[in-house]
């Protein structure tokens, strides 16, 4: 971990030997809705961390209250040691979120915007350098004198995640940052953020891509409606669901009750057996065989944080979605 | 890159800066639209005043000494002043929110007076210079005395500075924009043209004086004219209480809605 070095606001409090985030017991109420249900979660410096959940399991929540957007009904969160209710200037100057609505000012140019932005956390023009190097980490550089209203979609998006990084925090959260965008965006994206993420910054990452989470995040929190269902490393939930995935496309059939119990999903006509050993397939295909059911097409993989995802919160990706994608 | 090694400004220096960045923008925000935030109501405040010298100065009695086309420049200058104080700070809210950029302000250590404080400073800058050109403009029509000044910056002052707080509390209020406009045309618009711009009240029956007594923008427009005539229909301190009071009444009650995130964080 770098250096960090206080100042005077943080009143020399050391705040490198605290949690990133530190969520307890948060709950939320809109109403009669009980959206988050006592949450518990602790962050640590230099984590790249991924919340994950459906739509509606209470995850924007939970960061709208860690950006102080939203009070919480009961309970505290804290960025690197300061309460983001009582002690919100010292915790929102620690922290950079990417919002999730493709949100813009458009009286301004990109660069004015960035450098508003660091002057709202009382950084000014020695700010500049940071300014370009993100303009330039981004793939924005040639846009910086361009007005926001006339940026494509994927430029308003750099833009949005470039505003919540210009006051260097070292949290920063990002909110569905790459939904509607294309590879080649989400590619750069992903260098320049791992790049913060090995600088020390802490990261805080939703997604509905699944294969993101797998790939960049150390640790993973799910969620489902309201409460935090499963949080543990990555590769510990991968292992936990350790084992094959044979999918097989069979169409509108009834399958013989010896099989039935290893189906871990089904939609579609296509059907997932979760098998502990390759024996188990030729046991499957077997039973088909007896029952005269035609294998139509079929795939044999690992299990993935989508497969970890499903069996945990239940959700199936929509019809039409690409895998590993949930809507 | 990044090496986290200055990751906060001094407490001074984000002190002034967070909050002058703030006003900064407010103030770039209407001047990079300036033709039509400074340059459309100055023709509309001018074409008042040739309409209605022309049509009302031979019926109106105003004070005496005074000619009707002199009695006129310092209410428009005043009305043009408050409407466009509270139209910066109202349109500038209501605008962010309804495009969701209130987010980037939201999401800093400004605090609630910082906040308000900028707004507020930019629609009074917005409301003085839109008033000071009509008033440069006006000078080819009419030679206007100066009775006293002071009266003229506080009333100035004051009266952009109710309204800019004012707008702010519209724009937290309003979350469309048919709310901003309701507001505007159910009570800016008619308490501005009620309020003694084109008329003493004195020519008015006393059952509608009294009315227009209740009406805190005939303080600040009889005031403003004071300070040009030595005369109006009230004492100039008497409308500097209303008015001060008035000011400090709403001031309280936008920095307790903004403390309370009251339609900006739920």
């Amino acid at each position: 971990m770098p250096v960090i070095q206080t100042y005077s606001i943080f009143n020399r409090k050391s705040y490198l030997s605290q949690p990133a985030i530190k969520i307890s017991g948060v709950h939320k109420y809109f109403g009669a809705l009980h959206a988050l249900k006592g949450i518990d979660l602790t962050i640590e410096p230099g984590e790249f961390f991924a919340l994950l959940g459906p739509n509606g399991a209470g995850k924007s929540t939970l960061i709208n209250i860690l950006a102080g957007l939203i009070a919480p009904s009961s309970g505290n969160i804290s960025v690197m040691g300061f309460d983001v209710g009582s002690q919100y200037r010292q915790a929102r100057q620690l922290l950079g979120v990417v919002p999730q609505e493709l949100v813009f000012d458009p009286f301004f140019n990109v660069r004015e915007m960035l450098r508003f932005q660091a002057g709202y956390f009382g950084r000014g023009r020695e700010n500049d350098a940071w300014v370009d190097e993100i303009l330039e980490g981004l793939g924005l550089a040639d846009k910086a004198n361009t007005n926001m209203r006339r940026l494509s979609g994927g430029m308003k998006r750099r833009a949005l995640i470039a505003q919540a990084l210009a006051h260097k925090p070292p949290v920063i959260v990002l909110d569905e940052p790459t939904a509607g965008v294309d590879v080649e965006l989400r590619q750069m994206l992903w260098e320049f953020i791992k790049k913060l993420n090995r600088d020390g910054h802490t990261i805080i990452l939703t997604t509905h891509y699944l294969e993101e989470a797998e790939t960049l995040c150390s640790r993973v929190g799910m969620m489902k409606q309201g409460q935090i269902v499963a949080l543990d490393s990555t590769a510990n939930l991968l292992n936990k669901f350790s084992g094959k995935h044979l999918r097989l496309t069979l169409g509108n059939v009834v399958l013989p009750a010896n099989v039935q119990e290893l189906v871990r999903y089904a939609e579609n006509g296509v059907y997932t057996f979760a098998l502990e050993d390759m024996a188990q397939i030729e046991f499957v295909l077997s039973a088909l065989r007896t029952a005269s059911i035609k294998v139509l097409d079929m795939q044999l993989n690992e299990a993935d944080l989508e497969e970890v995802f499903l069996s945990l919160v239940g959700s199936t990706p929509q019809a039409g979605s690409s895998r590993g994608v949930l809507r | 890159m990044s090496d986290l090694k200055s990751i906060g400004p001094s407490k001074s220096s984000m002190a002034l800066r967070g909050p002058w960045t703030l006003l900064k923008k407010e103030l770039l925000r209407f001047w990079r639209v300036a033709f039509q935030t400074v340059a459309a109501p100055v023709i509309t405040a001018l074409l008042y005043l040739l309409i209605f010298s022309h049509v009302l100065k031979s019926h109106v009695q105003v004070y005496d000494g005074v000619p009707y086309t002199a009695f006129l420049i310092p209410g428009l200058i005043m009305m043009s002043v408050l409407q466009n104080a509270f139209a910066n700070s109202s349109s500038s809210l209501i605008q962010s929110k309804v495009m969701g950029n209130i987010v980037f302000i939201l999401l800093t250590p400004l605090t609630h007076l910082q906040f308000f404080l900028a707004f507020l400073i930019a629609a009074i800058v917005r409301g003085l210079v839109v008033g000071l050109c009509i008033y440069l403009v006006a000078m080819w029509f009419v030679d206007l005395n100066i009775a006293n000044p002071w009266l003229i910056i506080v009333f100035a002052l004051l009266g952009s500075a109710l309204l800019g707080t004012l707008g702010i509390i519209a724009g937290i209020w309003a979350d469309r924009f048919d709310q901003m406009a309701a507001f505007q045309n159910f009570i800016i618009m008619p308490l501005s043209f009620l309020s003694g711009v084109f008329y003493s009240i004195h020519s008015l029956p006393p059952f509608w004086q009294k009315v227009s007594q209740l009406n805190p923008f005939f303080y600040m427009i009889d005031g403003f004219r004071y300070g040009f005539f030595g005369k109006g229909d009230v004492s100039p301190m008497i409308s500097l209480a209303i008015v001060g009071t008035a000011f400090l009444l709403l001031a309280l009650i936008t920095l307790k809605m903004l403390k309370s995130g009251y339609k900006l964080r739920s």
